[in-house]
């Protein structure tokens, strides 16, 4: 067993990248990520991993860099957050769909304008349909756990593709916790040697990358990223169990909590989803039965399995911590789809909540809960999509 | 012409040298006319055709290759010629 420890969500990623030990990193700060490759910058420094660090002037470069190192053949990471994940967006498409499974920690931010630059989701929401894996941290234990079982995941021969590593900036990123780290060896023999598909650096076998493909054959391409995509679900359930083996701790595509039982259920991502849990807890103890889930696998999303685990619920709640102005939240249309795949029809509700980093507090899961109560007693929404704690 | 399922990962050409197979010569709006009056064998053009398309023999270049060059002139730039006269000239394709 490992070691525990405080640490802040940015000091537990530093960590994991430490033991995974990439290749390269390309390295470029913005807030709140900054730390964590200041940190692992001090790692290379100081001659503790043998990455070759790239420092580069633009989130685009760092991408960039990391695809140049990914095709290469070498095992590749960064880290951003908002406006950084914005100004990578071309390249973002280009990783995914070069199949390299690039690892990049998101420290979750606002997007400007106006200039905001504390936790929420509207960063990676806006990059769900690029082509990469998206895992959610709750805390530093799952952001760190997420990281380690990230690379795994991403270099699957089935999937080859890269993974965001989503956490809450500040709100996890800056708060120290307790947590577990596993011992550098154990993590070193889990992620193990990476041998790419076709290494540029292969100098007896060259290969072209990022050759014109015309209508002829680039839609075949597209459909081979939706099949690696479908390959993720399994993968992500083998690598969960091979690291419950070494750590003890169980991950699952979701989470499920109080929900078997559950007449009104919550679906919420990240941090927001303790404090949630929290509140669960007392309407369960006043009779009422609340449960919650806690999406784990964002990108692709389990439709299916979502579905079935809310089944019994007459009342679905999702909360989203980014907002599709004029649509639903991110996570709300997700679910909503789920429910497609075996025709259950719940009484659905959308909140938008803790948006630039507005604190999520135990009122406003309660205000959620009692107005699902309600929606409960009379079978009737009202509004169906709204706002928690903001000024009328 | 191939399914996705075989086709390879990502868009990769795992295999090196297939240029040749495509027949670049159809995007040609300009040909490139060699005058062997004026050449005074420097390779240049052999050097800096980003096609391959200036064939060359035991040192020596002969015509051009118009299955591939795609006429973009820039053998004719950098040919210096003999006397000021060019060895490769421009020529509108269809005149
Ligand atoms: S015109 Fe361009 S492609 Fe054709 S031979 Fe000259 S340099 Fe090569
Ligand atoms: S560049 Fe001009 S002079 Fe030199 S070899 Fe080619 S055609 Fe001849």
């Amino acid at each position: 067993m490992g070691k525990k420890l405080a640490l802040t969500g940015n000091q537990a990623v530093a960590t994991a990248m430490k033991q995974i030990n990439p290749d390269v990193c390309a390295a470029y700060p913005i807030t709140p990520q900054t730390e964590i490759m200041q940190r692992f910058a001090t790692f290379v420094a100081d001659g503790e991993v043998d990455t070759e660090l790239i420092t580069v002037e633009s989130e685009h470069s760092a991408m960039s860099a990391c695809i140049g190192a990914a095709a290469g053949g070498g095992r590749v990471m960064t880290a951003t957050s908002s406006q950084g994940l914005a100004l990578m967006w071309e390249m973002l498409y280009i990783a995914s769909g070069m199949r390299l499974p690039i690892v990049m920690p998101v420290v979750n931010r606002a997007l400007s304008a106006p200039i905001n630059i504390h936790g929420d989701h509207s960063d990676s929401m806006g990059a769900r349909d690029s082509g990469w894996i998206q895992l959610y941290s709750e805390n530093a234990q799952e952001a760190y756990d997420n990281v380690i079982q990230a690379v795994k995941i991403g270099e699957h021969p089935d999937v080859r593709l890269p993974v965001m590593v989503c956490m809450d900036g500040f709100i996890i990123s800056h708060s120290i916790e307790s947590m577990e780290l596993l011992p550098d060896d154990v993590v070193k023999e889990f992620v193990g040697e990476y041998r790419a598909t076709y290494p540029l650096l292969d100098v007896d076998h060259p290969v072209t990358y990022g050759p014109l493909v015309l209508p002829d054959y680039y839609m075949e391409f597209k459909r081979q990223q939706h099949e690696a995509m479908l390959h993720v679900k399994d993968v992500v359930l083998e690598v969960a169990k091979e690291f419950e083996r070494i750590s003890g701790r169980s991950y699952g595509l979701f989470e499920s909590y109080r929900l078997d039982d559950a007449e009104i259920a919550v679906v919420i991502l990240n941090s927001a989803a303790g404090t949630m849990k929290d509140v669960v807890d007392s309407y369960r103890d006043r009779g009422i039965k609340v449960g919650l889930l806690k999406p784990r696998l964002f990108r692709p999303f389990p439709y299916r399995e979502v579905a079935e685990a809310l089944g019994n619920a007459k009342v679905v709640g999702v909360l989203d911590r980014a907002d599709s102005f004029g649509g639903f939240g991110p996570t709300y249309m997700e679910v909503a789809s789920a429910f497609t795949t075996n025709g259950a029809r719940p009484l659905m509700l959308n909140w938008i909540y803790g948006l630039g980093g507005r604190d999520f507090m135990p009122e406003h899961a309660e205000q959620a809960i009692q107005q699902m109560v309600k929606v409960l007693e009379t079978g009737e929404v009202e509004v169906q999509k709204d706002y928690l704690g903001v000024r009328e | 012409m191939k399914g996705w399922r075989d086709i390879p990962m990502g868009g990769v050409i795992p295999d090196a040298g297939n240029a040749v197979q495509y027949n670049t010569g159809s995007w040609r709006a300009f040909r490139p006319v060699w005058k062997p009056e004026n050449c005074i064998q420097c390779l240049f053009c052999w050097i800096y055709c980003p096609d391959g398309a200036v064939n060359v023999k035991d040192g020596k270049r002969e015509d051009f290759d118009y299955l591939h060059c795609k006429g973009c002139g820039i053998c004719a730039n950098e040919c210096p010629g003999k006397k000021g006269q060019k060895a490769i000239v421009m020529v509108e394709e269809g005149k």
